[in-house]
């Protein structure tokens, strides 16, 4: 607890210094990221000890606030959401000590570290408050420092309505939150977690679905994502990938922690995770595939990732429900590994994104190309994320993948019609989600790093710094590294895995080892795939040297004058699916059609926006606002009128008090 | 022991390229041509093995990387197929799903080698390939899941051992069914008609011939390779799954698979011969139908 708490204290130091030097640029720029990676070094040390020996620490000080006190715990379930807390926020903040400093001129570099620092410490809060109160204030700060770094450059209107839409979002989901603590603190008395009494189940149904909106508004699960795509491309790159890496997965946390307090979960809990899973998981993607901005594209893809990973919470919350303990085990194992791997991947997608955005000043997809070229690390680090976005073996998006499905396939198949459809539904959404994903990924990086480039956007672009090369290939060594060393991994989770769900913890060991077992072989065969593909790349250059190579250009059916605008572009490599699939995405198409013999100019055009926006919270705040405004007589702008409310609500009040 | 683990890999190197040319020679029978030697295939892949390259000026590293590694995929996935009576060189809870897996891998690699040329014939057919693989994914998996419920394991070794005639009388339907889907995903996967034609050099229609349009010498020796050994292993999972001999000797269940194999070669032969190329449009449906077929065979009792 001495490290976490020093680790914490010296990241909030760092972040005020680097706030108080906000004139100088370099200094703050180091003062706020070192004391984020040396803090995070810090609290990394107990977090990893306390998942692997499953012990928990706690610090309980009294506090003035009404029904708070200042308790934190770490026990095995926070510490498995503070390693990537900690683990990404520091590597993002040494690709963002380089990626801010093309701002230095004229934007204070130390307000943005301040609140950088502030985050983390938050979202470190988050998962180990044990106090409601604390909980939300921790929670709140996280909102409101997120916010202020989406807002970085306010100077662009995309970028205000952005932050506002986030802000509107982030607090709906506190307001159920606030109502969710309400409540389970009028059961106990008290607003700590351990006085948590056991909660009758007419009021458990109704927690349950205050903690999924709450939380699900923080973790993006369809229709709570809307201020996903907004707040994303508009946050400077490292902010997005600490945001969709980490801070969404506080969500889970929430979910995962209020599932551990409300006991035995009914029938329908069960199904509603997974119908929420498969829903946000498929149209995640679907949306991410019509997306033409780099930057959307992969937050439309923390939508489907965190639909994935509450899939397996579904299957592990059934498996509970059923009594069949490698069901549970698996699901939870498959979900809480993901949360993991997405924060790896994901963070590196985003930090590949900035390079790009950096290099070409635009995230538009179709105006890029080629640059593999010209950006050879941001390009191989971007296909190492991209094949374990699409949970491909042998990297680790495929092991979190695996584990979900191994559980349905060995537990979930049984005779029950119940148990067929959840199983049915698990594998149908996770095996489309599958082949959605590559279709979008190939589509990216295909159309970013492959062909040639398609504006002077692309052809000017450079590659990235230093320290921003340095944090991506840290993140791209770790998919692999967690995918081969699974087997390992998989084990420590034994003690999360308890803590959710109260199996003997013999049961779990036994269930891990054995799936230990199966992973080790996926591991061996990878490593041949890998032997392989080196022999072979040898083998063809030792062949090819004595030959002749001619290098030519692409085969264009003999047309004399190939132009860059030729290519596949994303929107038309994305069309027969997004067609497909337009009763869900009501895309709208814009096509100048051919009529002459000699026609002058043609277009087409493409925009999908959002549904559940457009026909769910437009109308909606459309009706809030129409309502309000029955109010207005009430606001007529007159001093002396509201001198009048003052002393009309004093003058009631003081009646109120005297009966 | 470790002889007949590996017996199956060298058989599916060895073999799998005479595949192709029975079903060639199928289609010749039926259209009334003499046909191509049988041994054709062997025959180009020796020949592009002996060729030097060209290559677009355009490509990068990753055009040069994708039919290497598509070929090293297929024979790492050779290694979790058991076939008639030799068992499968590494067999595992859930292996299933990384044979799957693999061949994506391999697609994200054909893929992006065929995006990396730049050409918009080839971003076409990638384009396409991405569409229909994605709805024939769940089409395999969900089959697959029947037949793991139905026997009762989740590795195909053990699954494909309990094939037995007894399990044809009594989950018989869940078999056909699946046995249905698998093949439309099979036919899908590997080109053939109804979905693509394997001929045809028109690249408007072409979806895998026109992805590898760039590729010459070893490079594209490495993807005819490896689309026979696809071709070989995908006929396994039907093969697997349906014949239900297994005597417990080498040489007879080995001989019957084979010869399944060749009768799997023919039927497709005559498919391509009597059936004409669906609109690409339909082929979603296609696919869809065969999603169907697999859905209904997990949930039937």
């Amino acid at each position: 607890m001495q490290f976490f708490i020093s680790g914490l204290v010296i990241i909030i130091a760092g972040g005020l210094s680097s706030l108080f030097f906000g004139r100088k640029p370099l200094i703050a720029t180091i003062l706020g990221s070192t004391s984020a990676v040396i803090g995070s070094a810090i609290s990394l040390i107990p977090s990893i000890t306390i998942l692997i020996t499953g012990t928990c620490e706690s610090l309980r000080l009294n506090w003035s606030m009404p029904f708070g006190s200042f308790f934190i715990q770490i026990d095995a379930l926070s510490a498995l959401f503070l390693i990537p807390i900690f683990g990404l926020t520091a590597i993002a903040a040494i690709y963002g000590a380089q990626y801010l400093w093309q701002y230095r001129q004229h934007k204070n570099l130390g307000i943005s570290w301040f609140f950088y620092n502030l985050l983390l410490a938050s979202m470190a809060l988050v998962v180990t408050s044990r106090n409601g109160l604390l909980f939300l204030i921790s929670w709140e700060i996280m909102s409101l420092a997120s916010f202020f770094l989406v807002t970085f450059e306010y100077e662009k209107p995309m970028v205000r309505h952005a932050g506002w839409i986030y802000l509107i979002a982030t607090h709906i989901g506190t307001a159920f939150l606030i109502i969710f603590f309400i409540l389970l603190g009028i059961q106990a008395g008290s607003l700590d977690f351990d006085k948590i009494p056991a909660i009758p189940s007419s009021m458990e149904s109704i927690l349950f679905i205050l903690a999924i909106i709450g939380f699900g508004t923080k973790a993006g699960f369809m229709p709570m994502h809307i201020w996903l795509p907004y707040a994303h491309p508009a946050a400077p790159s490292h902010v997005s990938a600490v945001m969709s890496g980490v801070m969404i997965k506080t969500g889970i946390y929430g979910l995962v922690r209020a599932l551990t307090v409300l006991g035995m979960p009914p029938n329908w809990w069960c199904w509603t995770l997974i119908a929420i899973g498969a829903i946000s998981g498929v149209l995640g993607v679907l949306f991410a595939l019509a997306q033409h901005d780099l930057k959307k594209l992969l937050a439309y893809h923390s939508v489907e990732n965190i639909g994935i990973i509450t899939l397996g919470l579904g299957v592990g919350l059934l498996g509970m429900n059923m009594k069949m303990p490698a069901l549970a085990i698996l699901g939870f194992a498959g979900g809480l590994f993901h949360v993991i791997n997405h924060a790896v991947f994901k963070g590196l997608l985003f930090l590949g994104a900035g390079s790009v955005l950096h290099a070409t000043k635009t995230a538009h997809i179709d105006l890029l190309g080629g640059l593999i070229k010209r950006m050879p690390i941001t390009g191989l680090t971007f296909l190492v994320g991209s094949i374990a976005i699409c949970g491909l073996p042998p990297l680790n998006g495929f092991v979190s993948e695996f584990l979900i499905y191994l559980g349905v396939f060995k537990n979930g198949l049984g005779e029950r019609f119940a148990s067929i459809i959840p199983a049915l539904v698990v594998v149908g959404s996770l095996s489309l989600i599958g082949g959605l994903a590559l279709a979008c990924f190939t589509k990216a990086f295909g159309v970013i790093f492959l062909g040639e480039a398609r504006s002077n956007h692309a052809k000017e672009a450079h590659e990235a710094g230093f320290f921003m090369k340095i944090s991506m290939i840290i993140l791209a060594s770790l998919c692999v590294l967690l995918g081969i060393c699974s087997p390992l991994i998989i084990k420590s989770a034994e003690n999360v895995i308890f803590a959710i769900t109260s199996i003997p913890i013999n049961t779990i060991r036994l269930e891990l080892v054995n799936t230990s077992e199966a992973l080790t072989y996926i591991v061996i065969i990878s490593l041949f795939l890998a032997g392989l593909i080196v022999i072979f790349s040898i083998y063809r250059k030792l062949v090819l040297s004595a030959r002749s190579i001619r290098n030519v250009g692409t085969w264009d059916c003999g047309y004399a004058r190939p132009d860059a605008r030729m290519q596949y572009t994303a929107a038309s490599f994305a069309q027969p699916l997004t067609d497909l699939f337009k009763m869900f995405l009501g895309s709208l198409k814009k096509i100048s059609v051919i009529k002459d013999i000699f026609p002058k100019d043609s277009a087409f055009h493409t925009n999908t926006s959002d549904l559940s926006e457009k026909y769910m919270y437009r109308p909606l705040f459309k009706w809030i606002s129409s309502s309000f405004s029955q109010l207005h007589w009430l606001q007529k702008g007159r001093l002396q009128i509201y001198i009048l409310y003052i002393a009309l609500t004093l003058w009631v009040l003081l009646i109120w008090k005297l009966m | 022991m470790i002889i007949l683990k590996l017996a199956n890999p060298v058989l599916a190197i060895v073999i799998a390229p005479f595949l192709l040319g029975v079903i060639n020679r199928t289609k010749a029978v039926f259209a009334g041509r003499r046909g191509q030697p049988l041994f054709q295939t062997y025959y180009d892949i020796f020949k592009l093995f002996r060729k030097g390259a060209v290559y677009s000026r355009t490509t990068s590293w990753i055009f040069r990387t994708g039919p290497l590694l598509g070929f090293a995929v297929t024979l790492t996935a050779s290694l979790l197929m058991p076939f008639g009576g030799l068992p499968a060189a590494i067999s595992f809870n859930g292996d299933l799903i990384l044979f799957i897996y693999l061949f994506g891998l391999m697609r994200f690699f054909t893929v992006i080698s065929a995006m990396d040329t730049g050409s918009s014939f080839e971003g076409m057919g990638a384009s396409r390939e991405v569409t229909f693989s994605a709805l024939s994914e769940p089409a395999l998996l969900i089959g697959l899941a029947a037949i793991a419920k139905c026997t009762g394991f989740i590795s195909l070794n053990q699954m494909f051992s309990t094939v037995v005639p007894g399990l044809w009388i009594s989950s018989g339907a869940v078999l056909i069914l699946t046995a249905f889907a698998l093949l439309i995903v099979f036919l899908a996967e590997n080109c053939r008609i109804p979905v693509d034609d394997p001929n045809t050099h028109l690249e408007l229609t072409m979806i895998h011939e026109v992805m590898v349009l760039d590729h010459s010498g070893p490079d594209f020796g490495f993807i005819l390779y490896s689309a026979v050994l696809k071709m070989w292993l995908l006929g396994q999972v039907i093969i697997g799954i349906t014949v239900p001999i297994h005597t417990h000797n080498i040489w007879i269940d080995t001989s019957s698979a084979m010869a399944a194999m060749l009768i799997l070669a023919v039927l497709v032969g005559i498919i391509e011969s009597s059936m004409a190329r669906l609109r690409l449009l339909h082929v979603p449906q296609l696919l869809i139908g065969a999603t169907t077929l697999s859905v209904l065979a997990l949930v039937l009792r």
